[in-house]
């Protein structure tokens, strides 16, 4: 479909705004880790660049395009959203703020909270003042997250929160975390749960990272004692937070399958028949091998299909929200397997855990932390269980 | 190009649902099978197919057709997917279509494509040889003579070959080149018989003995029918896609449905875990398989030249999805899906039929795995 006038302008004014403003630097691909920004009151910028990047983009609210411009946003359309989305891929623009404040509480306080919440807290993300953490799982509360214990006694004019979250993401480098805590252990439930922030400075906050059979991971438990959180802290009703959560993890799952999306690497059959090498017809040399390759890959370009017709159903009000469990769970399954393929490929160089060949066991390494795809984010058992309740339809609780 | 149906293929899809379920439904091939027809297709029906418009979809309008393309002819055979409707539609009115289009001069366009639009005469490929499909080993052999050409050799899964009134028949000429000819069934030396597949659908096996071909008979140019077969090769392999995709379609709903109705042990077996999952699972196998196959009949549409990865990836998708779907709906169905009288047996078959035909799941992994260099 071709481009309204309108969009064709916004799209040249985009590009000349990018052409200006983006530093040269940060067009290059991301080198590491560290060229990834957080934000945060304790942010360490890798370069006056990424800096510079962040501080355009956010004064602009191009870090969260869609959000109204009142809370810091660019309130930009879906339509604009995604050609500025297209002009920073083409220019190879980076991405400014890597936030879960902008993927995950955003939206969830757009949809639940009073107006001053909004304007207190969404300006703050939008310029990656402060970096925010997820307070949900706990090691009794995985799969069944509703059956969370951590306590929030109403003491009068606050909350006393007590108890232990486990896997919280960069708990220990979080200024901030929106935390799923039960204020009513009489009602069922779901109907006892609200959702409250609270700065990770509080007295009584304490993070542990833990080490994964990956490795290092951003992952921690974080233990809450007496922990005092205002009232005004509390977004929704109180008891009303599952509502919210549920908001929230509908976009978590959506990060996570767009991650996976966005990673654009080599066809897979060309590396490994690199790694492995060719025969005389050309054709990889492990024929089994070969055949697994080549059955993912049309697997692959199925499930790319499929994500692009569930873009363009969304946009045109035909997709079912639930889909996006079924993304999840068939993409998650995929990038395992395809590591286990690179494993194979791999041979015993991959198996080296710590030498300069195997880049410190990076394929190794790789390959045992896509295991938890299909863990975090909502199992895979849990999303099959979606898809057969709320798509098909199919009987029991 | 958005991954979605227009809303005028919408609209086909729509009247062309209704027209299978009413005029051309499942209790037709069961009908076709006992009483062991002769045609192997309802001439009545594919008298329908002709005033809908269906048999000229992929002729230009200004021979007689619709000016439609591919996605709207997989629309339609989407729906015979969904009935199992034993036509010429496959045969004739997409891969022989295609075939005279790509490779036919003007003049045979102009005459053929208009016969072929209004049903009145059916065409079929003969490309396979052996059990397999393996489009890049022709041994049927055309020698140039002085009047023209003399065809020697064998054709297996001719679809609509005892029925057709012209074989459209890839030979190897001078060795090296592919040609393409144009052979009436009644052809002296052309001797076909028909035979009884396991899907109840038309198939011949065709052999060619000294068949005596003036020039006339070659389709486009001598020695230049390669490109112009893999064009219409992928037209064929994207509609049976798309047939699949609506076998299994048909097969999914008719499952869950019995899921949600079957009781035993005192509830509902559509509660048990594990069939709900192997439901979900099947259920996302079905989804990829959709939005494949029409990214392959929109790669057509836009250019049939740069189709041939998308063709590889819908071909080898629908046909996993859809042994997965029937293999699900006769084991979810128990015993009663074991008997002839239920109506799921019949996918099973048709699907196994359509997996090979013009190559099945592994050949065109394999294809799609040549094709990106490894």
């Amino acid at each position: 479909m071709p481009e309204t006038l309108d969009i064709t302008d916004f799209r040249a004014q985009t590009r000349a705004w990018l052409e200006a403003n983006c530093p040269p630097e940060m067009r290059t691909p991301m080198a590491s880790e560290d060229d990834i920004c957080w934000g945060g009151r304790n942010a360490k910028f890798s370069s006056a660049a990424q800096r510079l990047w962040l501080e355009r983009m956010g004064e602009r609210g191009w870090t969260a395009p869609t959000w109204p411009r009142e809370y810091g946003g660019g309130g930009l359309t879906g339509s604009q959203a995604k050609v500025l989305a297209e002009e920073m891929r083409v220019m190879g623009c980076r991405s400014p703020l890597n936030s879960f404040g902008i993927w995950m509480l955003g939206p969830a306080l757009l949809k639940f909270a009073n107006e001053a919440q909004k304007r207190e807290h969404l300006p703050k993300i939008t310029r990656g003042e402060i970096r925010w953490c997820q307070g949900y799982s706990e090691p009794n509360a995985g799969s069944d997250l509703a059956s969370l214990q951590t306590r929030a006694e109403d003491k009068g004019d606050h909350y006393l929160v007590n108890g232990q979250k486990i896997w919280t993401s960069y708990a220990n480098k979080a200024d901030w975390i929106f935390c799923l805590v039960r204020t009513d252990f009489e009602a069922k439930k779901h109907t006892g749960i609200s959702f409250v922030l609270f700065d990770m400075a509080s007295p009584g906050v304490t993070t542990k990272p833990i080490r994964l059979i990956s490795g290092a991971s951003p992952f921690c438990e974080t233990f809450f004692d007496n922990v005092r959180v205002e009232k005004h802290n509390l977004i929704g009703t109180p008891g009303g937070g599952w509502e919210v959560a549920k908001v929230l993890l509908a976009h978590e799952r959506e990060m996570i399958s767009g991650l996976g999306g966005r990673v654009v690497s080599r066809p897979l059959g060309q590396v490994i028949a690199e790694m492995v090498g060719t025969d005389a017809h050309g054709k990889l040399a492990d024929p089994i091998l070969r055949a697994r390759v080549a059955e993912f890959e049309v697997d692959e370009a199925a499930f790319a299909s499929t994500l692009a017709r569930f873009g363009d159903q969304t946009r045109a009000g035909q997709a079912d929200p639930a889909f996006a469990s079924a993304m999840k769970y068939y993409g998650s399954e995929l990038n395992k397997r395809r590591h286990e393929l690179l494993m194979s490929a791999g041979g015993s160089d991959a198996l080296e855990w710590e030498s300069d060949r195997s880049d410190h066991g990076a394929a190794a390494r790789t390959w045992l932390r896509t295991k938890a795809n299909s863990i975090e984010g909502g199992t895979t058992e849990v999303q099959l269980g979606v898809i057969a309740k709320r798509i098909l339809g199919l009987p029991g609780a | 190009m958005a991954l979605i149906l227009t809303e005028e293929q919408t609209m086909l899809r729509d009247s062309a649902r209704a027209f299978m379920a009413d005029n051309a439904p499942i209790t037709q091939l069961r009908k076709l099978r006992d009483t062991n027809d002769a045609n192997g297709y309802s001439k009545p029906i594919w008298s329908s197919f002709a005033d809908m418009g269906f048999t000229g979809v992929l002729v230009p309008e200004s021979q007689g057709g619709l000016g439609l393309g591919m996605v709207e002819a997989g629309v339609v055979m989407e729906q015979i997917g969904h009935q199992l409707t034993a036509s010429p539609f496959l045969a004739s009115s997409v891969v022989a279509v295609s075939l005279i289009r790509h490779a036919g001069t003007v003049a045979q366009r102009d005459h053929w494509l208009p016969k072929l639009a209004s049903g009145a005469v059916i065409a079929t490929l003969a490309i396979d040889e052996g059990r397999k499909h393996q489009p890049d080993r022709i041994a049927c052999k055309a020698l140039k003579t002085a009047t023209g050409f003399t065809l020697d050799g064998h054709k297996t899964f001719v679809i609509d070959g005892h029925v057709a009134d012209l074989l459209l028949v890839a030979a190897s000429t001078s060795g090296t080149g592919i040609t393409l000819f144009m052979v009436p069934r009644s052809t002296p030396g052309v001797a076909v018989e028909r035979v009884a597949m396991v899907d109840s659908h038309n198939a011949a096996r065709i052999t060619f003995t000294g068949v005596t071909l003036g020039h006339d008979a070659v389709l486009g140019a001598v020695d230049g029918g390669a490109a112009p077969l893999a064009l219409a090769l992928d037209a064929g392999r994207a509609a049976a896609s798309a047939e699949l995709l609506g076998l299994a379609d048909e097969v999914f709903e008719r499952t869950t449905a019995y899921l949600r109705q079957r009781k035993q042990f005192g509830r509902l077996i559509g509660e048990f875990q594990a069939l709900q999952h192997r439901a979900a699972q099947l259920y996302f196998d079905i989804e990829m398989a959709r939005a494949s196959v029409l990214k392959a009949l929109q790669a057509i549409d836009a250019d049939p030249t740069t189709a041939a990865d998308a063709v590889a990836v819908a071909k080898s998708r629908a046909g996993t999805s859809a042994t997965l779907a029937v293999q699900e709906g006769v084991q979810m169905h128990g015993g009663m899906g074991m008997t002839d009288d239920f109506d799921i047996g019949f996918f099973m078959k048709r699907a196994r039929v359509l997996q090979e035909y013009l190559g099945d799941s592994g050949f065109h992994a394999d294809r799609l795995a040549s094709m990106r260099g490894y």
